[in-house]
């Protein structure tokens, strides 16, 4: 196969695409599925070999439609029991951005897998039936993405098609929406009525809603604003690898290697290091082979400094009137995410940072009904996919910040000593 | 005060999506080098592995590479993929590791039963070398966008102590804190392109004017028609009744074994002609190319499992 030049889509311009990641939730019937095979599809992220694929297994379970959730069921055990097992990541572009979707199962273990896809995610995509509006699941979603400070969040009211394109349905659930939403952290919510199956605002605007005056999904996603939810003023740099090469070219370089976490650094700028305290200058910053101007997040670059410091992984360089919090007394929400309990007095590997150390329970406060946001205090332990909060006392200082100011360097996890396995995903207070 | 005034408005502070994707691999990079006692790079002589490489060499830079390299041989890869591999390794001046095949064969490690592919005996041999040496962590070039099992894969792969991938039970991964916790035996298998696609692959390559070997772009060959697919008449291949070799210009996206990769008929001779071809493509490489993923609908999921990378 030839390709004409002429034929190519609108050049990628690549230099200038930047990219957003976004979870989506939502229940088990509300075609999340869908809506990810359409978005996939019109944007022709779907090759044919995998069409073809899909459409030959639709035909062999003998549907009468091809189900595009066979595109995201990716697992033998998902295909064969129909259900989605866990978080999935998939891809695709426009001309102006690169889209992460984290793909994360409806039902079953939902809490630990949306924690799991929110972490890194600049946009939430709630789906919610609008037939049934909203639903216990819907709240939790918002409640969980509100928990991870996800700074956009979009409702998608689906299936509009079913309700007859109706506004007061949508408006109705908009309005329900909008009041439990003022009750949590969504600084930035857009609430779109859409058909996923019919394809209703999902690329295209709908004629079918002309009530409707906004942009569609695809658009929303095209535009939304995520480069000022960085943190550009406190500068935040944990190291995580010293770089000595010991060379005869370069016998006295010492870097330190990490990804700048906020802030931006300069040469010039007086530093301070952690949990030394010793202050110092940046003498330059390396991007591989070239020294440059500034870093910023979420650059990973090597830091020179002017005097010979004793700096190691763990290290966090920062401004001396602007430092984190060092503390050995941690203050956070924890969501739990394995069937042994969280308890009281337990002992865990932490890792915050670049930092490793060991923590101990010293309380659980209480545990938050996602459903409700009503308190409970009083538990005595956190099970699986539950969200408490929780006072721990570390082995070593951490340097923390409120994980509502800095998403790094105000998250950590929680391991299980004997097993190696991830059980909780905590943010600081 | 704290901080700096926030500069000049004209600049607003953005990583091109490419940026991105660089700065969060050499994360990657550097937390393993800095965590797991004995990691080592998979390096085939590929376009994927060869961008490993080449964000290794950036992530430590300048010092050198922090571990080595090693290829599986399956016998039968292409001179010109292992010409390239020969380049990169000489000018990094990195530890060059061959597990190979026809060794693991010879040895009695794997077994050829004359029906088994290479590509699938490559699992055994990597399997041994791999607890031989002691590796705790395996740099793999494996992309999510690639196939659907993929998808699933976790930046971190947890392997327990037969090589084994568990799809169900595999660790959340949280923010960009990455758990390298194993126990005696198990390893990690380490995707630091997990987020990148076909497309920012070759944009790469083009932006960094990448090294990668001669076959990927368009070159006359003397090829034949199996399945479908295109595959190279040379020195391990034996035509079946009706099938006839012809000259034609063609170009591989993926290299492997070259008795099961296919190429596709191309005129793109740079870089930036394949951008623009794959741009436009409507098979994904492994669909158009790779015989090995054909033979079920979970193939690779199942390679996997059993230690595939």
């Amino acid at each position: 196969m030839t390709a004409p030049v002429t034929d190519a889509p609108e050049t990628l311009d690549e230099s200038r695409m930047d990219l957003l990641r976004f979870a989506t939730a939502g229940s088990v019937d509300d075609g999340k599925s869908t809506l990810i095979g359409r978005l996939l599809l019109d944007s022709k992220a779907i090759f044919e070999d995998q069409l073809e694929a899909v459409e030959a297994t639709s035909q062999s379970k003998g549907y009468d439609y091809t189900d595009l959730a066979l595109l995201t069921d990716g697992l033998r055990s998902e295909r064969e029991q129909g259900i989605t097992i866990d978080v999935a990541y998939r891809y695709f572009a426009t001309p102006r951005r690169k889209f992460i979707i984290a793909d994360t199962p409806g039902h079953v273990q939902y809490t630990r897998n949306m924690v799991t896809g929110a972490s890194t995610a600049d946009l939430g995509l709630v789906l919610v039936d609008a037939r049934s509006g909203l639903t216990e699941q819907s709240r939790r979603h918002a409640v969980i993405l509100s928990l991870l400070r996800v700074p956009h969040l979009v409702l998608a009211v689906n299936k509009m098609d079913l309700v007859d394109y109706d506004e007061d349905t949508f408006n109705k659930i908009r309005d329900e929406f909008d009041t439990f939403a003022a009750k949590l952290a969504i600084p930035d919510l857009t609430v779109i009525p859409i058909s996923a199956l019919k394809g209703d605002n999902v690329v295209t605007r709908s004629e079918a809603m002309p009530w409707y005056q906004g942009t569609s999904l695809l658009h929303h996603l095209e535009n939304v604003h995520v480069a000022s939810d960085r943190d550009l003023v406190d500068t935040r740099f944990p190291v995580q690898y010293v770089v000595r090469p010991k060379s005869d070219e370069f016998h006295d370089y010492r870097g330190y290697a990490g990804q700048v976490a906020g802030g931006v650094l300069k040469p010039g700028d007086e530093v301070q290091v952690l949990p030394s305290g010793f202050t110092s200058k940046i003498a330059g910053i390396d991007l591989h082979e070239q020294s440059i101007d500034e870093a910023f997040p979420p650059m990973s670059v090597t830091v020179r400094l002017t005097d010979d410091l004793d700096v190691s992984r763990g290290d966090m360089i920062c401004r001396p009137q602007n430092a984190p919090t060092p503390t050995q007394d941690i203050d956070a929400m924890v969501c739990w995410m394995t069937n042994q309990p969280l308890r009281p007095r337990q002992k865990l590997a932490i890792k915050h940072t670049t930092r490793n150390a060991r923590a101990m329970v010293k309380d659980l406060q209480y545990r938050l009904d996602i459903n409700t946001l009503h308190r409970d205090l009083d538990t005595q332990e956190l099970g699986l996919n539950e969200i408490g909060r929780v006072k721990l006392r570390t082995t070593a200082p951490l340097f923390v910040d409120a994980y509502e100011k800095n998403r790094t360097t105000g998250s950590f996890i929680l391991i299980d000593e004997a097993t190696g396995v991830t059980v909780g995903a905590g943010m600081i207070l | 005060m704290t901080g700096d005034p926030l500069v000049t408005p004209m600049h607003d502070y953005r990583l091109s999506q490419l940026d991105q994707l660089e700065a969060e691999s050499i994360h990657i990079f550097r937390e393993v080098a800095a965590e797991f006692e004995r990691p080592v790079l998979l390096f085939s002589g590929g376009k994927d592995s060869i961008v490993m490489l080449r964000l290794a060499e950036k992530a430590f830079y300048p010092a050198r590479v922090p571990f080595p390299v090693m290829q599986v041989d399956t016998g039968f890869d292409f001179q010109e993929v292992l010409d390239t591999r020969d380049s990169w390794v000489d000018r990094l001046g990195v530890r060059m590791i061959v597990a190979s095949v026809d060794q693991a064969i010879a040895d009695g490690i794997v077994v050829d039963d004359g029906k088994t592919t290479r590509n699938r005996l490559q699992i055994g041999t990597l399997l041994n070398a791999i607890e031989e040496e002691g590796f705790t962590a395996a740099f793999g070039g494996g992309r999510r966008d690639e196939e659907k099992a993929r998808a699933k894969e976790r930046v971190y792969s947890h392997r327990d102590e037969f090589g084994q991938w568990d799809p169900k039970n595999q660790r959340p991964e949280l923010w960009s804190l990455y758990n390298g916790r194993i126990a005696e035996g198990e390893h990690m298998r380490i995707f630091p392109l997990s987020n990148w696609t076909e497309l920012d692959v070759w944009h790469y390559i083009h932006r960094e004017q990448i090294e990668i070997p001669s076959i990927y772009y368009a070159h006359k060959r003397e090829v034949f028609e199996r399945d479908g697919m295109l595959l190279s008449y040379g020195d391990h291949a034996t035509l079946k009744s009706g099938e006839t070799v012809e000259e034609r210009l063609v170009r591989f996206r993926t290299v492997g074994d070259m008795t099961l990769t296919g190429c596709v008929e191309s005129s793109a001779a740079t870089t930036a002609e394949i951008i623009d071809e794959i741009a436009i493509a409507r098979v994904t490489e492994r669909g158009a190319t790779r015989g090995d993923d054909r033979f079920s609908e979970a193939a690779m999921e199942d390679r996997k499992k059993e230690g595939y990378f």
